[in-house]
């Protein structure tokens, strides 16, 4: 069996390799220099700051998402749109926004901030009972705005640089600082999650935890109005890296 | 009962004076013409839109093969909103470089289906979708060319959906560029005759599309250093907004943080102007690089070169960015025309992207009217008297909003729909 599969690998192998031969036979018009290169503008100022050394990949991942939100996650989205009322959609966000304000709580005293600790405290107390277990936010109406603290914005705050950029498959435009931001609040939530075993006493825990998990994967794309190519923009890649890059500095050093 | 009728009385009283008073004043908000066109219309003086639009996507398959850098595009994407009864349909075009989803075309939409219209909205010519399935020789700005292709579009689409709309008759409405081709789509009706057009609109048309493209790149030679540095001029510019933002207690870039921009004079006339042609620039950049792909051009990207998805376009980006329309028209635009109608002077090129060219047939036809404003920069002197003159009584001119700054201010959008309602001008 095993034989009989390398000389598969091998046969196709030689196969493709052959064909590519062909293929660059046929394509022999050679490339002509164009009229105007980048080298005529080189006295301006460049625009975008952002380290890219794996724009390769980054490109290839970003069109992984394209299809990724294109068979599947737009299609389920759209039904969840459709199937669900707009006070259900809405609830499902107050939920899982409810959630996420203990990692805002953590992170906002790690980078001891005591207002917004206290804000997002108050918040997360007021939402959990008055707002019935976070469905409904009344904290908002009585002042405290939400706060948004993550580990990538901990890790600013202690000195670390960003990184370079990186497209993550499904969540998008982030760099390598944020990346493992979001693996450590993925392990802690997870760690929180496990101790507390919210779901022990179902018989079914693992399965009603997976079918969290999913269903704020559809609040996230539903809340997120961003579609990758919907600008038709040949240069869409950079437009939105760029803004990635602005967005952040907007957002962090206030 | 009683109280009933004295709050009517006092109603009566009152709607003369508000009747008298919006006639006499224009009351659009930004005296400016850059700073209305960058802000456009505040909020709070929009048509109140009631209930749901229903904004469907649609792609036109075209069975064109494309190049492998343009995987992502599967046909010509335009929208639609239809109601479920009998109605007039209108055609909308996108200005240049605008989608079918543009702000302004989702805007116009809106309002024309609230005001009972199908509406089916075309992108721009120039936008790069559009010049890859939808343009016959992939090169943008002729406009009797574009007029073609958008005619030919418009009998597809009508084609598809024909079967599940009641229309009554048919209208167009093109704003910017949009709206000069418009004129010329408007004239090829009338030999094709399969929509019989009842009602065209031209919103702020161009009258030459070489002297607006030339007016507004005109604005990057006030930025520091010219237009070879629109980099830096655009870095100093983010530098300030950034600044600016980080100052105030701003949720995000919305309409409160341009408008505070704009009363803190943030920028200056010179920086506003700028600003607009850059934003030209950038979808410009988007035009000639599709074009010039699609044509195997040479002029951005080597000939010959089959660009991957991996391949980093950057540099192109850089390149596109730092051409004007002026570089485009001459060293690109000219050429493919010339090369196909040899004896084609560049004048002669010049005077067919203009109304001139059809001029005879904009002063005759009772269908067409114009609305503009005065202070519409993309017209050269003497050009808004030469529509004064070619389209009479068929022309309305505000006296500020600047390039589309007051198309969504609520007279506006009235007066707009009152005439595409209108049996006459």
């Amino acid at each position: 069996m095993f034989r009989y599969l390398i000389h598969l690998f091998i046969t196709l192998g030689l196969a493709l390799y052959l064909t590519g031969c062909a293929a660059s036979a046929t394509h022999i018009a050679s490339e002509i220099p164009p009229m105007h290169t980048v080298s005529e503008f080189s006295d301006d100022e460049s625009v975008s700051h952002t380290r890219d050394p794996w724009e390769g990949f980054n490109k290839g991942m970003y069109k992984f998402n394209y299809e990724a939100d294109r068979f599947f996650f737009l299609p389920v989205v759209n039904a969840y749109e459709t199937a669900a009322p707009g006070f259900v959609q809405t609830g499902v966000s107050n939920f899982f926004a409810n959630i996420r304000e203990v990692r805002t709580l953590y992170n906002s005293i790690l980078q001891a901030k005591g207002k917004e600790s206290l804000v997002t405290l108050g918040r997360f107390l007021t939402n959990s009972t008055i707002g019935i277990g976070g469905l409904f936010d009344p904290a908002t109406s009585f002042g405290w705005r939400q706060q948004h603290e993550d580990f990538d914005r901990t890790l600013e705050t202690w000195g670390v640089g960003t990184g370079p950029y990186l497209v993550l498959p499904i969540l998008g435009p982030s760099t390598v600082r944020n990346a493992s931001g979001l693996a450590v609040d993925g392990a802690v939530r997870w760690a929180v999650v496990s101790s507390i075993d919210p779901f022990g006493g179902t018989g079914a825990g693992s399965e009603i935890e997976t079918g969290a998990t999913a269903l704020e994967a559809v609040d996230l794309r539903h809340r997120e109005k961003f579609r990758y190519y919907e600008s038709d923009y040949p240069f869409e890649y950079y437009m939105v890296r760029y803004i990635f890059s602005e967005r952040r500095e907007l957002t962090t050093i206030r | 009962m009683k109280i009933e009728r004295s709050v009517l009385i006092v109603f009566l009283l009152l709607m003369p004076v508000f009747a008298w008073a919006d006639e006499a004043v224009y009351r659009y908000p930004v005296a400016d013409s850059y700073a209305a066109t960058i802000l456009g219309t505040p909020q709070n003086l929009r048509p109140e839109l009631s209930g749901k639009v229903p904004i469907k996507t649609m792609i036109l398959e075209t069975d064109l093969k494309k190049p492998e850098i343009f995987f992502y595009d599967h046909g010509l994407r335009y929208t639609a909103a239809f109601q479920d009864r009998k109605a007039p349909l209108i055609f909308l075009i996108a200005g240049t470089g605008g989608g079918s989803k543009s702000p302004k075309v989702l805007a116009l939409m809106g309002n024309l289906y609230q005001a009972g219209f199908h509406v089916i909205a075309l992108p721009s010519p120039t936008f790069p979708n559009f010049i890859i399935d939808a343009s016959a020789s992939h090169v943008p700005g002729n406009l009797p060319d574009d007029a073609v292709d958008l005619y030919r579009v418009m009998e597809q689409i009508w084609n598809v959906s024909k079967g599940r709309i009641e229309v009554s008759h048919f209208l167009l409405a093109g704003y910017s560029l949009g709206g000069t081709e418009a004129a010329f789509v408007a004239k090829l009706d009338e030999e094709r005759k399969v929509f019989d057009f009842r009602r065209v609109l031209m919103l702020n048309p161009g009258v030459s599309l070489y002297t607006s493209a030339s007016r507004i790149e005109g604005l990057l030679d006030r930025i520091p250093g010219g237009p070879r540095r629109v980099g830096a001029f655009f870095n100093r510019v983010m530098e300030k907004s950034t600044n600016f933002y980080r100052k105030g207690a701003f949720v995000g870039i919305d309409d409160d943080f341009l408008f505070a921009a704009y009363q803190a004079q943030l920028l200056d006339r010179d920086e506003a102007g700028g600003i607009i042609a850059v934003s030209f620039r950038i979808s410009s950049a988007g035009m000639v690089f599709a074009s010039d792909v699609m044509t195997n051009g040479g002029y951005v990207v080597p000939r010959n070169k089959v660009l991957k998805n991996s391949d980093s376009l950057e540099d192109y980006f850089w390149t596109s960015l730092h051409l004007s329309f002026l570089d485009y028209f001459n060293e690109y635009f000219y050429p493919y025309f010339q090369s196909r109608h040899p004896g084609l002077s560049k004048e002669e090129l010049i005077e067919a992207l203009s109304l001139k060219s059809i001029e005879g047939y904009l002063a005759s036809s009772a269908k067409i009217g114009v609305i503009t404003n005065e202070d519409d920069f993309i017209l050269a002197p003497g050009e808004l008297d030469y529509l004064r003159r070619v389209f009479g009584p068929r022309i309305k001119i505000y006296p500020s909003g600047g390039h589309l700054g007051n198309l969504e201010y609520r007279d506006n959008m009235a007066f707009l729909i009152d005439r595409l309602r209108s049996a006459t001008w």
